[in-house]
């Protein structure tokens, strides 16, 4: 579920932390850069696992802050292709089962990917397994809260950086703080999954 | 910032929930500067993960277990990806072992399943709410649990 990833940043220490432990100064800044953000093709960055290689602190003209090139590695969320994970599902749609694991999401698993034959019940906003036995077809719930286990089939990154003044010209000028109704908030980081598996679905449907 | 290596090591959860513990340890001894607003993101990812870590089976081990773990893995032949799964999630079932280890069905015999799955719960510590009985008779119920 997790790597270590190596990077190396060059972070600003302004000089009013300059009484700090360095090591800790470090640390901080770049825990205040990378956790809870997600870097393309990289995963959901979690916090700083260790930090590797210091190398000499610069300070430029014009700014009294010292910048330092710190190698490092840090915790990232990236689960590998095929990897079983356990989540609760936040709620269904017709785009699928939508799975959260609390600290992460956007974890999708698409109707075809669902135990077959599946359906959706409108009234209930509900993913449905029809399970057929020879006593005849169960209705097995995906209801809201429930732990489910699923395998991880696809990763989606999005890349989420601003665009150029090109796209904002068509917004309307009469709401330029406001929040744009257009446009849709896209995940940067999304994760497609399956249950089409024996063992995968609800923990309650495998335990009994 | 450039990221030099985007898959340097993998990390078990038990590592991440170490890590997430001893950071909180630190930081609420520092204090003072916790709930500044560029804090905020490292305190809502660290709460978040560690609660979801504390449901899963490695807020219950330690570095022996883990250790020993996979010093008994070692005759199995088991991918690097398969018994981080394992350690992870600790499986008691044969279905959850087909899940987890590729090709389960050609490179393990019903019997190897048995002795995994054995090996796992005997290995891993589990959930002392769910076994719900005496430790004297843990290695007997890490079988034949009926739920």
């Amino acid at each position: 579920m997790f790597v270590a990833v190596e990077m190396v940043d060059t972070v600003r220490i302004p000089p009013w932390n300059f009484q700090r432990q360095f090591n800790e100064a470090i640390a901080e800044e770049l825990n205040k850069k990378l956790a809870n953000k997600v870097v393309y093709q990289v995963g959901l960055c979690i916090c700083l696992y260790d930090i590797t290689k210091l190398e000499d602190s610069y300070i430029f003209p014009g700014d009294g802050a010292s910048h330092t090139k710190v190698h490092f590695r840090y915790v990232v969320f990236h689960p590998f292709l095929d990897e079983i994970l356990v989540g609760k599902i936040k709620y269904c749609s017709q785009e699928g089962v939508h799975v959260s694991l609390g600290f992460f999401d956007d974890i999708v698993i698409p109707p075809e990917s669902l135990q077959q034959p599946a359906k959706f019940d409108e009234a209930e906003q509900v993913w449905v397994w029809e399970y057929e036995t020879d006593e005849g077809a169960h209705d097995l719930y995906m209801d809201q809260g429930e732990e489910i286990r699923f395998r991880v089939t696809d990763e989606v990154f999005l890349d989420t950086s601003p665009t150029g003044p090109s796209a904002a010209a068509t917004d309307t000028p009469a709401a330029p703080g406001a929040e744009d109704g257009g446009q849709k908030k896209e995940a940067p980081y999304t994760l497609l999954g399956t249950i089409s598996e024996p063992g995968l679905g609800l923990l309650s449907w495998w335990n009994s | 910032m450039e990221v030099k290596d985007a898959n340097a090591a993998m990390l078990s959860n038990y590592e991440v929930y170490q890590l997430l513990t001893d950071l909180k340890e630190q930081r609420k001894d520092s204090g003072k500067n916790k709930h500044s607003a560029g804090q905020q993101n490292l305190n809502t990812i660290m709460y978040e993960t560690l609660k979801y870590l504390s449901t899963t089976p490695c807020s219950r081990q330690n570095p022996e277990t883990v250790k020993n773990f996979l010093t008994t893995m070692v005759p199995h032949k088991l991918t690097k990806a398969e018994k981080l799964q394992l350690l992870n999630h600790r499986p008691e079932t044969a279905v959850e072992i087909q899940l987890m280890v590729e090709e389960s069905e050609e490179r393990l015999s019903e019997d190897q399943i048995e002795e995994l799955i054995q090996k796992v719960t005997d290995v891993l510590p589990g959930d002392p709410e769910q076994e719900g009985s005496a430790p004297s008779n843990e290695a007997e119920m890490g079988e034949g649990i009926d739920q």
